[in-house]
């Protein structure tokens, strides 16, 4: 099992629309008590379409490697698919073998953004 | 070593969390099972009589072991703090004393106990790596009645100074619960002569099956708790509103007991006598001084702490989990995270850290193994 290909090292390395929004109408801060791992995403919607996102994180290659690719996906996306997203469908987008305990932290950014689209504090995975 | 066959294909470094189990520990259990499974206590049949042999035999065991008055079975070591903290009379004002050092284990009961009935706690610091001794001494108040903690800490791996801290208490007439799941698999351990009036751990970081913790101590201090659970084997007498309690220790172990782990526990301390405890913390102490020699020359390990078979690390720059991840693809085995230890984790200045733990079965090979590998983290991630 390799769970540190080039392409996770890259996103966590170089993550995409790492920072914070200074206009947003969705924001969400969460984390994972196994390992403390902390993520907060903005996101700007607008006629139900995510245009913009940010996330910054504090945590392992793997959480941030998965809330920055999480973030690329959803820009342009409407809410409403976003919404119906499932887990598979994230580990699907992710595409790397993970053992686990490691894929909770692959799926801290996606629950999260889940849980701000939903308006919730917690949304069933 | 041939007596643990799980050994064969990995490095186990997570001994602080549970050890790996002996042919003989798994094979008591498998007899008891094939032979003398029958509920123990009040059968009056043969098999149940043997049933009850065993179980007491093994009571008889723990107590020899750790040199204990009274020995009582719970399912982990953290029932038995539970057990503590919610059993002793203690009421609104009383104060209790903890370290910050201390498993979540010996710091949650007090504090649903501290918002039930009202008791105060407080924390004594952690000062380089250790307890803060004076700063615990200057926290002892007329309404000090507990102090709780661990003989050698979960993270640290230091050994806190017991008998020194049983007498101060005493000498407050204070208790003292000590927990001892650090220390018992790795040394001679004297109940008595530590001063303890409570003492829990358990039996899984010993060889033993999982499912089995003791609370031990003094006969008269255990006789001073109320059961945390109640129903058969725990009284004297029922009536239709009211029952009277059994003696200790019956009274603290209503509910047929996991009787194969506790058997499987008797064999575990067999085992342990037959290599001998000295030598069991020789080479522990051997195996951690080795190891924290090897990791300091890695300039990117940060270590937080290095004794009794604990060597807690961070690596620069990399979550304890992705080192945890990266060892793994080698089939090393260490953990990582807050290691239920979050105060402490705060005290450090951090989030996480990893930990590897050592049991007499680990050999030099295995520390260089994880040197070896500790030294690729960067280079995976790079």
């Amino acid at each position: 099992m390799n769970m540190y290909q080039e392409n996770i090292l890259e996103h966590s390395r170089n993550p995409s629309n790492y920072g914070v929004l200074d206009k947003f109408t969705h924001s969400v801060f969460d984390s994972n008590p196994l390992c403390g791992d902390e993520v907060s995403i903005q996101l700007l919607v607008d006629s139900g379409i995510i245009k913009k996102v940010a996330f910054s994180s504090v945590g392992c290659v793997i959480s941030r490697a998965g809330s920055s690719i999480i973030t690329e996906f959803v820009i342009g996306k409407s809410v409403d698919d976003i919404k119906k997203m499932s887990k598979e469908d994230m580990l699907g987008i992710l595409n790397v073998e993970l053992s686990a305990s490691r894929i909770k932290c692959a799926l801290l950014g996606f629950v999260a953004l889940k849980k701000s689209l939903w308006g919730v504090s917690d949304v069933a995975d | 070593m041939s007596d643990f066959p799980i050994l064969k294909d990995i490095v186990y470094l997570d001994n602080a969390s549970t050890t790996q189990k002996p042919l003989v520990v798994i094979e008591a259990v498998k007899q008891y099972y094939e032979k003398y499974n029958a509920n123990i206590h009040r059968g009056v049949y043969s098999l149940s009589e043997h049933s009850t042999l065993l179980f007491e035999n093994a009571r008889k065991a723990v107590s020899e072991f750790v040199n204990a008055e009274c020995v009582v079975f719970t399912k982990s070591a953290t029932e038995g703090l539970n057990l503590v903290a919610k059993g002793l009379p203690l009421i609104k004002g009383d104060e209790v004393i903890l370290t910050d050092m201390e498993h979540h284990s010996n710091i949650l009961p007090w504090q649903q106990v501290a918002k039930e009935k009202g008791i105060i706690l407080k924390f004594a610091r952690v000062k380089n790596f250790s307890l803060d001794v004076d700063h615990l001494v200057s926290l002892f108040s007329p309404k000090t009645k507990v102090v709780s903690i661990c003989h050698v800490s979960n993270v640290l791996g230091c050994e806190n100074p017991i008998k020194e801290i049983s007498r101060i208490a005493h000498s407050n007439n204070a208790l003292i619960v000590i927990d001892a799941s650090q220390s018992v698999p790795h040394m001679t351990i004297d109940v008595k002569e530590l001063g303890a009036d409570f003492l829990v751990f358990s039996g899984h970081k010993m060889l033993a099956p999982m499912g089995v913790g003791v609370l031990c101590g003094k006969k008269k201090c255990l006789e001073m708790l109320s059961p945390l659970v109640s129903g058969g084997g725990g009284i004297k007498n029922v009536e239709q509103h009211d029952f009277s309690l059994n003696d200790v220790p019956d009274r603290l172990e209503a509910g047929t007991p996991n009787v194969a782990s506790v058997v499987g526990l008797a064999a575990a301390i067999e085992y342990l006598k037959g290599i001998g405890m000295e030598k069991v913390t020789h080479q522990v102490n051997w195996l951690t001084d080795y190891a924290l020699k090897k990791l300091s020359s890695n300039r990117s390990i940060v270590v937080f702490g290095g004794s009794n078979g604990v060597i807690s690390f961070g690596v620069d720059g990399v979550h304890s989990h992705d080192v945890c991840s990266i060892l793994d693809q080698k089939n090393i085995c260490v953990r990582g995270g807050h290691h239920c230890a979050m105060l402490l984790m705060k005290q450090l200045g951090i989030k996480d850290c990893v930990r590897a733990s050592f049991y007499f079965y680990n050999t030099k090979d295995d520390v260089d193994k994880l040197a070896d590998s500790l030294s690729l983290v960067k280079e995976v991630l790079a």
